[in-house]
């Protein structure tokens, strides 16, 4: 049965993706070393205990991302969280850089490895590179591939996958991307954040209501519009005389309509995106996602997604709309 | 660029594997030719590897035999490493610190890009833990130091994309556009450049200033990304600046940038 894997920003988060239904909650520590280093929020050691007992007890699976890469004066601060997660007992680590893997396979072999998403890993070769050299158990794809793509990778993989199936999403390969340290000097690689809130502002002008993300421009909205985070790759740009989203609409992945591809191709867990997320949005995602896998199990040739779960979706979707992404061909 | 005064010649198809300017042979004859006039050639690989064929293609550039490859997708990492061929990493090839440059070293690494969003404090961090570990003297490092720096990459095509076109039927509008599409803010503020599946940097990253201590610190190699103009005056100058000939025609600088070396936003510009 494919496992649903739900994202806790806080303790609260946490305890409603496991009261909702999640096979597994991830997590990570208030600091740079995890791809959500954003301020409030997140685990310290002195409450990851507790959340991995409330967890454990009604069964539900603990991963910890430590997922960003580390420079050489954060070297000993990124071991540290991999001691910090496998001395606590978790499930799984959730790892992108090539000298932490390897640090944590060494260290700690009985310990779960999962490649996390920002490694990029986006064919079966690289899937076999993390595999032969750190032995991964698990690896997270980038959402660039097409359903197509995933399924072939899926039938020479040597490893379970899992797939992103809710969330905002990003329009660039993960872990591949610096547009953010172009503009604010913080990228997700780096610091574990992107377009981070410190360099936004806001300001109503004449001509608008203008988001900027270290003073550059990202949009400018009529009073009718809705206005949105100001991610870099979401603004509305200029080539030439036109003005449009160059990169991307503000829009989020949902994948509740192609679950019987996906678990027919042999992927094992779905990952909802969103730890920045309040535990209502937790709560909202883990309880329709947990139904829908559910209703398809039941009767898996009658799987039909019911109209109230996209309503539940589409009220906690950026900017209210939702897209298959790159699992569909024609948005490539 | 056989007469220009560059010692390395990175040639192939980096971005999409949709673009077929030239077939594995004719780069190969290229790489022949430019070989025979003292230049060192270097095979570069597709930085986002996503469908069977072109890990097809992959493998017979891993498998040539004459020349060395730049990997610039894991995938090609796992090729090379796996036939113990000895191989590049281009600055899409997320090296961040000494210990993934020594195990991907002992796989047959012999030199490396830093990504481009690393600064000079963590480049001397890397160095000198290479030092420690006894390896520094077996890599060689080199700099991406001028040109529009390669920032992401996607599924989506943008240049498809700002022509209304499906991926699947863009026909090739990106050919038409040598120096990509530019992209600025509601205000004119020159902020990417589009190059088909690639966003590169608005403004053209530029070390020229820099070059005298990156010498120091032990950069081996630095890279100048070519555009269609001005090129040559660039690697003229970058020559002239390492040999500490007298420049009495440098380029004009503009519209370029150096944030990222000093540990700022990339796009600042005239940092010290």
């Amino acid at each position: 049965m494919i496992e649903l894997v739900c994202p806790a920003g806080n303790f609260p988060a946490l305890k409603e993706a496991v009261n909702n239904g999640a096979d597994a909650v991830y997590i990570g520590f208030k600091d740079d070393t995890n791809a959500r280093h954003f301020a409030g929020l997140n685990f310290n050691e002195k409450n990851l205990p507790k959340a991995i007992e409330y967890a454990h007890q009604r069964g539900t699976k603990v991963f910890v991302a430590i997922n960003t890469y580390p420079q050489p004066d954060g070297w000993s601060r990124w071991q540290k969280a991999v001691d910090t997660a496998a001395d606590l007992g978790v499930d799984a680590l959730i790892m992108a850089d090539i000298g932490i893997l390897d640090y944590a396979a060494n260290k700690h072999p009985q310990m779960n490895r999962h490649l996390s998403v920002q490694g990029s890993a986006t064919s079966y070769e690289s899937l076999k590179y993390y595999q032969q050299n750190f032995g991964i158990k698990r690896a997270v794809l980038p959402r660039v591939l097409s359903v197509s793509q995933v399924a072939h990778l899926a039938t020479q993989s040597p490893v379970e996958l899992e797939v992103f199936g809710f969330g905002s999403l990003c329009i660039m390969a993960e872990g591949r991307c610096h547009l953010s340290s172009y503009v604010t000097g913080e990228s997700p690689n780096t610091c574990g954040a992107c377009s981070p809130a410190k360099s936004v502002r806001w300001e109503k002008t004449p001509q608008g209501l203008e988001s900027r993300l270290n003073n550059v421009l990202i949009d400018r909205y009529d009073d009718n519009e809705n206005a949105g985070y100001p991610t870099i790759c979401k603004g509305r740009f200029t080539i030439g005389k036109n003005t449009f989203h160059v990169l991307e609409e503000p829009t989020s992945l949902n994948t509740i309509e192609i679950l019987p591809e996906l678990d027919k191709i042999g992927i094992k867990a779905i990952k909802i995106e969103g730890r920045q997320r309040s535990p209502a949005y937790t709560q909202q995602v883990t309880q329709v996602w947990r139904q829908a896998i559910d209703h398809y199990y039941a009767d898996p040739d009658n799987y039909k997604p019911q109209p109230q779960w996209s309503a539940a979706l589409n009220k906690v979707s950026e900017g209210s709309q939702t897209t298959l992404g790159a699992y569909s061909r024609p948005w490539q | 660029m056989i007469e220009a005064p560059v010692d390395i010649i990175y040639l192939g198809e980096t971005v999409c594997s949709k673009r077929r300017s030239l077939g594995f042979e004719q780069w190969l004859e290229l790489a022949k030719t430019l070989a025979s006039n003292k230049k060192e050639v270097v095979l570069s690989t597709l930085s986002l590897i996503e469908a069977e064929s072109e890990l097809k293609t992959l493998r017979r550039y891993c498998d040539n035999g004459d020349f060395t490859v730049e990997a610039n997708d894991m995938a090609a990492v796992q090729l090379l490493s796996e036939n113990k061929i000895p191989f590049t990493t281009g600055p899409t090839i997320n090296i961040y610190n000494a210990q993934t440059l020594a195990i991907m070293h002992k796989q047959g690494l012999q030199r490396w890009v830093m990504p481009v969003e690393l600064s000079k404090k963590t480049l001397m961090g890397i160095l000198s833990d290479l030092d420690d570990m006894g390896i520094k003297d077996k890599i060689e490092t080199e700099v991406f130091s001028y040109g529009h720096m390669p920032l992401a990459l996607s599924a989506r095509c943008f240049t498809a994309r700002a022509h209304n076109l499906p991926k699947d039927q863009c026909d090739l509008k990106c050919i038409d556009y040598p120096d990509g599409l530019q992209v600025k803010s509601q205000e004119d503020q020159s902020l990417f450049t589009l190059n088909g599946i690639q966003t590169l940097s608005g403004l053209r990253y530029d070390l020229y200033n820099e070059l005298e201590e990156m010498q120091e610190i032990g950069v081996d190699i630095v890279r100048i990304s070519p555009r269609s103009k001005q090129t040559l005056e660039v690697v003229n100058s970058y020559y002239k600046k390492i040999q500490n000939i007298e420049d009495t025609e440098p380029y004009t600088i503009k519209d370029n940038c150096n944030g990222y070396w000093h540990g700022e936003p990339g796009m600042l510009q005239n940092l010290l």
